[in-house]
């Protein structure tokens, strides 16, 4: 059979993910050191482990309401209002969902009519544009760059705006640069998103892991931003539960009456194992992650010294647990060095163009992973780059 | 605490450089103060974490409960500090509860631990009675699950 007519265009022409091709070259091999992972080192904390296990016994197993368990919603507010200044109530205004992924996924499904155009930044995670895509709209890129460390500029958002801009949506920290918004910066956009009457939707992700005493704000707290934000957040990251998919969506009712229609039909609910593992991990809260982002800032005060010292010129993000060395110096494309580095080093990194074209000539490497490795990664990495700079 | 001691009490093996690198000080700085931090017995060693079964380390570990009266000038200090010094004891710490002194003994079987309480510890003045518990198996052992304990993977590259 003749597959590619059967295939519907949108899909047809979504390239796939960069991040998956170069996962097909590593897998298998034992021998590597990866600084390719996008997740914390350490499993779920125990505790959150142990509280699931013991809903298992008593047998808590079936469907749950389509908005997520109500004490987990509770939960969710809370710990919203603490970290985001900003109170959403339990029963009409979150939504509990499958990932951040699914969240960002019905979020532009429910306020896109086709053509309607969502500006983001790159580089970015894999899936802002295909989602976008996949929901008939028209991804819109402002390039962030490296001499902002990676923030999003207020007049390069403006160049951008149309009469057909539906959406603006943020992600800081942002995987893979590791780059933080200036709280300036944020305000700038925010106006502008209230000048043209313009949805927010903000990926909270990383929002848990700054370094340096910063502290994090969100758009959502600028004035006017309330009732046009989306504030998207998960416990992937912060409580170290990738493997959970558990996310969540905090809106306005209208728009999170909408998510919650496509939401029903498409995923029904989260599954209950991990809307228990996620009220364990609310009632933990930051005891949960101090410690981890703690040696998440050493590690990545230790990264960033070795790879400025191997001449690789690498910028000191402010979050996430991402660095973004520029590897033009060596002459090679990033994919490139990530295969030569992975073939003759056995060190995984990612390939910046995995992100987007405007991660070309950078690499991501992960800090969240042991010092002892990390430390012999980059021995590995700075004979490699020298033996790369002797051969020119 | 100081991070430097955090630091160290998580992972002793860290080259001063690297430890350097991570809490953002010179070198030289780190080595001075670990050296001060050794010579002021604010750290009092350094050691291994091993295995003891993995390692065909055959010895015995009791832990002794021990009761003690304690002394005009001093309390327990003194009689705790006499119970230290034998090579035998691991570690020794005075307890809330029931009994006065944690003592943690080790021996190469158990005849030569119950020699040990029976004709040094429980033979000090002072000491008015003790509490054999022998050691069968270690779980965990200063923060570190023994048998490894996590056959947790992580794919190599993900998101």
């Amino acid at each position: 059979m003749e597959y590619d007519n059967k295939i519907s265009n949108i899909i047809r022409d979504l390239p796939r993910s960069g991040i998956r091709d170069f996962f097909e070259l590593v897998i298998g091999r034992t021998d590597v050191i990866s600084l390719g992972v996008g997740e914390p080192d350490k499993p779920t904390p125990w505790p959150i482990r142990e509280a699931v296990i013991r809903s298992l016994e008593k047998g808590q197993t079936s469907y749950t309401s389509n908005l997520g368990l109500e004490s987990l919603r509770i939960g969710i507010s809370e710990y919203v209002t603490k970290h985001f200044r900003t109170t959403y109530d339990p029963k009409t205004e979150i939504l509990v969902t499958v990932g951040v992924s699914e969240a960002l996924d019905i979020a532009f499904r429910a306020v896109l009519n086709p053509g309607d155009e969502v500006i983001y930044h790159e580089p970015c995670y894999v899936s802002y544009s295909p989602s976008i895509k996949m929901a008939y709209g028209v991804p819109v890129v402002v390039q962030t760059r490296e001499e902002n460390e990676f923030a999003l500029m207020a007049e390069d958002v403006e160049k951008a705006i149309t009469p057909r801009t539906k959406v603006i949506a943020l992600n800081f920290p942002t995987n893979p640069t590791g780059g933080i918004m200036p709280h300036e910066e944020l305000a700038k956009i925010a106006a502008l998103a209230v000048k043209h009457d313009l949805l927010v939707f903000t990926d909270e992700i990383y929002s848990e892991l700054l370094y340096d005493g910063r502290k994090h704000k969100s758009i959502v707290e600028f004035p006017g931003m309330r009732e046009r934000t989306i504030l998207l957040h998960g416990f992937s990251k912060a409580f170290a539960m990738t493997g959970w998919r558990l996310g969540y969506a905090c809106a306005p009712a209208p728009l999170r009456e909408a998510m919650m229609k496509i939401h029903q039909y498409c995923m029904l609910c989260a599954p209950i194992m991990s809307q228990m593992a996620g009220i364990e991990a609310l009632k933990m809260g930051e005891t949960a992650y101090e410690d981890m982002r703690q040696s998440y800032e050493q590690r990545r005060n230790l990264i960033v010294s070795r790879l400025n010292g191997m001449g690789l010129h690498c910028f000191n993000p402010g979050g996430a647990f991402y660095v973004f060395p520029e590897i033009r110096s060596t002459g090679l494309t990033s994919k490139e060095f990530a295969i030569q580095l992975l073939e003759k080093k056995s060190v995984a990194v990612v390939p910046g163009s995995a992100f987007s074209s405007a991660g070309e000539g950078f690499v991501r490497c992960c800090y969240a992973t042991a010092p002892e490795l990390i430390a012999k990664a980059m021995d590995l990495m700075e004979e490699f780059v020298n033996e790369v700079r002797g051969k020119k | 605490m100081d991070p430097l001691i955090e630091l160290l009490r998580n992972n002793s093996n860290r080259s001063p450089k690297e430890i350097a690198l991570a809490l953002g000080l010179a070198e030289s700085e780190i080595t001075a103060r670990i050296a001060a931090a050794e010579a002021d017995g604010t750290i009092l060693g350094y050691s291994a974490v091993v295995d003891r079964l993995k390692a065909g380390d055959r010895r015995v570990t009791a832990l002794i409960e021990v009761r003690i009266s304690p002394e005009r000038d001093g309390g327990f200090d003194r009689l705790a500090r006499r119970i230290s010094k034998f090579d035998q004891v691991r570690d020794c710490f005075l307890m809330s509860g029931g009994y006065d002194l944690a003592v943690i003994v080790e021996g190469k079987d158990l005849l030569d631990v119950a020699t040990f309480v029976s004709e040094k510890l429980s033979t000090l003045g002072g000491v008015l009675s003790t509490a054999t518990r022998f050691e069968l198996k270690a779980y965990k052992e200063n923060g570190f699950l023994a048998n490894g304990g996590g056959d947790e993977e992580r794919l190599p590259v993900s998101p």
